[in-house]
């Protein structure tokens, strides 16, 4: 798999959340998503970035676009260095949350990926990547 | 700071959703609506969401908040114009809205929400209103 662009996003409020949604848009867009396809990663983006902000302390959010032979996707990866994740399986069910949301944030996101993946250490942080294609 | 402007139209108050939405514009909106809803003793809140291009679980929640605050002020919320990427995207996000009603427009918004106050009215006659 090859890199082509990569932005890299440092989200420490509410603003940049929403900056890390619009250059979601904008890649999705370059690559050529389908309407549908761009709204799903821009709000899977939004669940992340903001998961990340609301519970990881903040984090970075790289933005790449990729290509893997004929196809073009684009490939978030957002990392924290939070207390992580305990229990990722708990964490991916709908209804879970640790703090005031509807608990949708971790299980939606993945739904709204073709790939979707997490690294979480206790005390170290964690590591999202979700990726979707054309 | 921002604020989101709040119409009135007729026994309903308009508010058009057209930025992207942080925390602060977002209370501030709950805020403003809920005195608004008092002061023009509004029987419904018509939300335009036809310029979002998504809707995340953050603004999901503010609606279902915002939709909650006002039954409890005897005003009806209707989420009127969401886009039909964003329905497709909000359902697979696993959050389907149930508190809030929904309508294609703000055309059909005001008609729901006037059928609602007809109800009511025939509902309680005597009412001085």
């Amino acid at each position: 798999m090859a890199t082509t662009t990569s932005d890299r996003m440092e989200v420490r409020s509410s603003d940049d959340v929403v900056r890390v949604r619009q250059q979601v848009r904008a890649r999705a867009v370059e690559v050529g998503l389908s309407l549908v396809d761009q709204t799903k990663i821009v709000t899977a983006a939004s669940e992340l970035a903001r998961n990340m902000l609301d519970y990881g302390g903040g984090g970075v959010t790289t933005i790449e676009v990729v290509s893997d032979g004929m196809r073009r996707g684009l490939r978030l990866v957002f990392e924290d260095t939070g207390p992580g994740i305990a229990d990722i399986e708990l964490a991916l069910k709908d209804g879970f949350t640790s703090g005031s949301g509807l608990g949708l944030g971790l299980g939606g996101a993945k739904r709204l990926c073709n790939e979707f993946s997490i690294d979480s250490k206790p005390g170290e942080g964690t590591r999202i990547v979700c990726a979707r294609w054309k | 700071m921002d604020r989101i402007p709040i119409l009135k139209l007729g026994n309903a108050l308009l508010v058009t959703i057209q930025v992207d939405m942080h925390d602060r514009l977002a209370t501030a909106l709950q805020e403003d609506l809920t005195e608004k809803i008092v002061s023009a003793r509004a029987r419904g809140v018509l939300i335009d969401i036809s310029a979002l291009e998504i809707v995340d679980s953050f603004i999901g929640r503010m609606l279902d908040h915002i939709a909650a605050i006002s039954r409890m002020l005897d005003a009806e919320t209707v989420v009127v114009g969401m886009r039909p990427a964003v329905a497709i995207t909000l359902v697979e996000l696993g959050l389907s809205l149930s508190g809030v009603k929904t309508a294609l427009n703000v055309e059909r918004g005001m008609e729901l929400i006037k059928r609602r106050l007809d109800e009511t009215e025939v509902a309680d006659g005597d009412d001085d209103e």
